[in-house]
C-alpha cells in the first residue's frame, strides 16, 4: 500500500499527510511534486491543504493545469481513490472531479478551529471506517470553505447520497452544510476539514485516523 | 540550434494581429459577495448613504495574438469560459475592442 501525496508550491499540510499516514498508520507515501507524471505503483493519491501555486483568480485555478492533476484524472477515473483535503478539494471542484465551488466564508474570517461533523449516508470508500449518523471532530482552517451549489444540484448531490460529511453548525455559510463530497462511484472525497489533524494523541482527537486507515482495513 | 526561440526573436511573429480584450468576471446574482457587503458597509460610514447594492467582481485586461478577429473572439471565449471565470460562480462578458481594424 502507498499513498502519493502531491506537493504544489505553497502546499504545507503535505507533511501533515505523510506523518498521519506513515508516522500513526504505517502507510508508506510517496510525494508527487508538481510536476510529476509517474503514478505507478500507488494506491490512492492525496491532495493535501495549504495553497497551490499563489491561488491566483480562485483557489485551485491554476493548480488544475499542474502535469501531476492531468495523471490523478485518469487515475480517479479508473477507479483510483483520491482524497483532497481543504485547498485539495478546492482544487477537486477546480478541476470538475467534484461539483459545484468554495467560495469566501460567509464573515469573511479565516476560521481555525475543531468542529463536528455528522457521517452522512453514502457510498464512499473513504468513509468505510465510520458508522452512518455518527459525529467526529476534525479541525478546519481555512478562508474559502463555503460550499456553492445551485439548488438543483444541491438537490441532486443529496439524491445521489454524495453530501457524506455535513457540519454539526455550519461555521462558513456552506450550503447544505455541506463539509465533504464524494463522487457518484465514492473513489473521490472532499472536504474542507482536516482529518489528517486529527491522527495523533500528541496534537488532540485521533477521529481521522479511521479515514486514511480506510486504505489498509 | 533554433529550436524554441522565443516569439520575440521571431521576426514572423510581428505579422500576427494583436487584439486587445476585457473580460469583466462577475459573482452570479445567486451568489453571496461577503466582501461586497463589508465594502457596502464602508461607504455607509465614509458617509456614502444609499448605496443598495455594491457586488466585486474582476476586470482582466487581455492582449492576444490571433489570426483574425473571429479567431481571437473564439479563443477568448474559451479562455473566460474554462480559466478566468468558474461559471458554477461567476458570469463573464468579453469586450473585444474594436474588432474590424484591431492588429492592422
Amino acid at each position: 500500500m502507498t499513498l502519493g501525496v502531491v506537493v504544489f508550491p505553497g502546499s504545507n499540510c503535505d507533511r501533515d499527510v505523510q506523518w498521519a499516514a506513515e508516522g500513526c498508520l504505517g502507510i508508506k507515501t510517496r510525494f508527487l511534486w508538481h510536476e510529476e507524471r509517474d503514478l505507478t505503483g500507488l494506491d490512492a493519491v492525496v491532495i493535501p491543504g495549504g495553497f497551490s501555486y499563489g491561488d491566483y483568480l480562485r483557489c485551485g485555478a491554476i493548480a488544475r493545469f499542474a502535469p501531476v492533476l492531468q495523471e490523478v484524472v485518469a487515475f480517479a477515473e479508473r477507479g483510483g481513490k483520491v482524497l483532497g483535503i481543504c485547498n485539495g478539494f478546492q482544487v477537486l471542484t477546480e478541476m470538475g472531479l467534484l461539483p459545484g465551488a468554495l467560495t469566501r466564508n460567509q464573515k469573511l474570517h479565516f476560521i481555525c478551529e475543531p468542529t463536528n461533523l455528522r457521517v452522512e449516508p453514502g457510498q464512499c470508500s473513504w468513509l468505510k471506517g465510520y458508522a452512518s449518523g455518527e459525529v467526529v471532530n476534525f479541525p478546519i482552517a481555512h478562508g474559502e470553505g463555503r460550499y456553492q451549489a445551485d439548488e438543483a444540484l444541491l438537490q441532486q448531490l443529496e439524491d445521489g447520497g454524495q453530501v457524506v460529511l455535513r457540519y454539526c453548525s455550519n461555521p462558513n455559510g456552506s450550503v447544505g452544510d455541506v463539509a465533504g463530497l464524494t463522487n457518484a462511484n465514492g473513489n473521490v472525497l472532499g472536504l474542507m476539514p482536516h482529518p489528517e489533524r486529527a491522527c495523533d494523541p500528541a496534537t488532540g482527537g485521533v477521529d481521522g485516523r479511521r479515514l486514511l486507515a480506510s486504505l489498509i482495513s | 540550434m533554433a529550436v524554441g526561440l522565443p516569439r520575440f526573436n521571431n521576426p514572423r511573429g510581428a505579422q500576427v494581429p494583436l487584439f486587445s480584450a476585457r473580460v469583466l468576471v462577475s459573482l452570479r446574482p445567486s451568489v453571496l459577495d461577503p466582501a461586497g457587503e463589508a465594502t457596502r458597509a464602508a461607504a455607509a460610514r465614509l458617509g456614502v448613504d444609499g448605496v443598495s447594492k455594491l457586488r466585486i467582481g474582476k476586470a482582466v485586461e487581455v492582449e492576444l495574438e490571433a489570426p483574425d478577429a473571429q479567431s481571437a473572439r473564439a479563443q477568448l471565449e474559451l479562455l473566460s469560459d474554462r480559466l478566468l471565470a468558474n461559471p458554477v460562480i461567476e458570469n463573464w462578458t468579453l469586450e473585444l475592442k474594436d474588432d474590424s481594424s484591431a492588429g492592422a
